[in-house]
């Protein structure tokens, strides 16, 4: 299962403050090319933070993150990476084909294969029964779906997706995550993250998060191996416990 | 920077706008219709002296506010933080803002300076041309304005906030009500290192005086210098990595 080439990202000792608080107080952590990563923690803990540090946004106080052999946020990696953030972000004053045209323009996408390009992320989200209408008109499920289509467009290398999941029915999860594996097959990396932990079966390697630090850094498998719980929620929970010193006889409540 | 680009932001902002009529209305109906309302309630001599300042006036505020707001949103609505990790430079987002405004602005003037002097009859010594060029201008720099203020709001709300807080004092203080070299000696210096007053100056210029062009001109690059220096400071908002 792992991948003898470069990891795609790399931290090292990455500290980064908010408001004063350290969010992220040092974590170093790798991520394999060519895999689905899935990042789950709770809300708070420091994932959309540190998908901003790795695409390049979050100011940092230390540390040194390397996206595909580069320093994060370098101009070479903004057409390699794409990143759909937590909220949409998308014009909703904008028809879905006038958004994706734009992001498709700032990407460079030569002019006579803007309307392939579009069309194919549209179909790939399965939203070209909506092309035309105004986004802010779309509901939430659909909102998101634009947001990710944008983040498709051109041949990322790189996928930073932040709950892209959210609040879809479960049928268009099930559609995106075989989207997500195609890609992975297709030797781009994704990482994905989540608070519900049920979407973790489908990722090949798992990154638990809390408080700014990994609980575990391992597969689905291993991580239930390690916890010895028969599912992913109880074995973070036991992780939570472990972390916070609680002793091992006290029942962990699932 | 890249012209492609450029023009690919400039054409999106319009096309934002035209999704919206009542922003349209906002840009070209409402300062006719408020100019209107001067010429109505006050005689030809005082609608010709106060008018071509008006023109000036109106546009500012007009276009601060409006770029005040999709500055903002853009901000807040998560899609400059997108835009920054894809190629897009900050000149490029900067300059399609400031093209699609500017054609905003120059659409405005021209009509509100067309409607002005031949439906209401301005009167004014100096040429009509150098009229729109001064209000396109004054446009401009309600622009650069509101780009630079949107920096310091999270809100709309806030944004509008800045209406009071910054374009009324300039509105008392730019020699609209009373002529800058009447006001008592501290607000006549204040008044003196505020854009909009330099904008008057040249509206009241081309009022009375036929010939006055150089005047006019050196006005006019007192208020683009603001302009641009309100770009410069506007950019330097626009970070890419934020806490």
């Amino acid at each position: 299962m792992v991948n003898g080439g470069t990891p795609s990202i790399v931290v090292r000792d990455l500290r980064v403050v908010r408001g004063g608080r350290p969010v992220i107080p040092g974590l170093s952590l790798t991520v394999p090319a060519g895999q689905v990563v899935g990042l789950l923690g709770p809300n708070g803990c420091g994932k959309t933070t540190l998908m901003r540090s790795i695409v390049g946004v979050q100011k940092i106080a230390s540390g040194e993150v390397e996206v595909l052999g580069l320093p994060a946020g370098s101009p070479g990696l903004r057409d390699r990476v794409g990143y759909v953030t937590q909220a949409p972000s998308v014009y909703p004053d904008l028809s879905v084909t006038e958004n994706l045209r734009y992001f498709a323009a700032v990407l460079h996408t030569p002019r006579r294969r803007i309307d392939e390009e579009v069309t194919r992320v549209i179909e790939m989200v399965d939203l070209a029964d909506h092309a035309t209408s105004r986004v802010g008109r779309l509901s939430g499920g659909e909102f998101s779906r634009v947001s990710l289509a944008a983040a498709l467009l051109g041949t990322p290398q790189l996928l930073i997706l932040d709950e892209p999941t959210v609040g879809l029915d479960p049928s268009l999860r099930r559609d995106l995550w075989a989207i997500f594996r195609r890609l992975a097959g297709g030797g781009v990396t994704l990482l994905v993250s989540s608070h519900v932990m049920d979407e973790a079966s489908r990722c090949d390697r798992l990154l638990l998060m809390r408080e700014g630090a990994m609980l575990a850094d391992d597969t689905l498998p291993g991580v239930l191996a390690l916890t010895g719980a028969p599912d992913i929620e109880t074995a973070f929970l036991i992780l939570v416990d472990r972390a916070s010193g609680r002793s091992d006889r006290e029942e962990v409540r699932p | 920077m890249n012209p492609r680009l450029t023009f690919a932001t400039a054409a999106r902002v319009l096309r934002q706008v035209r999704h919206d009529p009542r922003t349209i209305g906002l840009l070209v109906v409402v300062p006719c219709v408020l100019i209107g309302l001067l010429a109505w309630i006050f005689n030809s001599l005082v609608f010709d002296a106060i008018g071509a300042p008006l023109l000036g006036v109106f546009p500012f505020v007009v276009m601060f506010l409006l770029t005040s707001v999709t500055t903002l949103r853009e901000r807040q609505s998560g899609t400059l933080e997108r835009l920054l990790t894809m190629p897009l430079g900050k000149g490029d987002l900067i300059a399609g803002y400031a093209l699609a405004f500017g054609l905003l602005a120059t659409v405005q003037a021209v009509i509100a300076t067309g409607f002005a002097v031949w439906v209401l009859g301005l009167n004014i010594a100096g040429p009509a041309g150098l009229l729109v060029l001064v209000a396109v201008v004054d446009a401009v720099l309600g622009s650069t304005l509101g780009l630079f203020v949107s920096a310091f709001a999270n809100t709309e709300f806030q944004a509008v906030q800045f209406m009071p807080a910054f374009v009324l004092p300039q509105f008392l203080l730019c020699g609209l009500l009373v002529p800058r070299d009447a006001l008592p000696p501290f607000l006549q210096a204040v008044s003196n290192v505020l854009p909009l007053s330099y904008a008057v100056d040249a509206m009241r210029t081309l009022t009375t005086d036929a010939d006055a062009t150089a005047q006019v001109l050196a006005d006019v690059a007192i208020v683009l210098a603001f302009a641009v220096a309100a770009v410069a400071l506007g950019s330097g908002t626009l970070r890419r990595r934020t806490p």
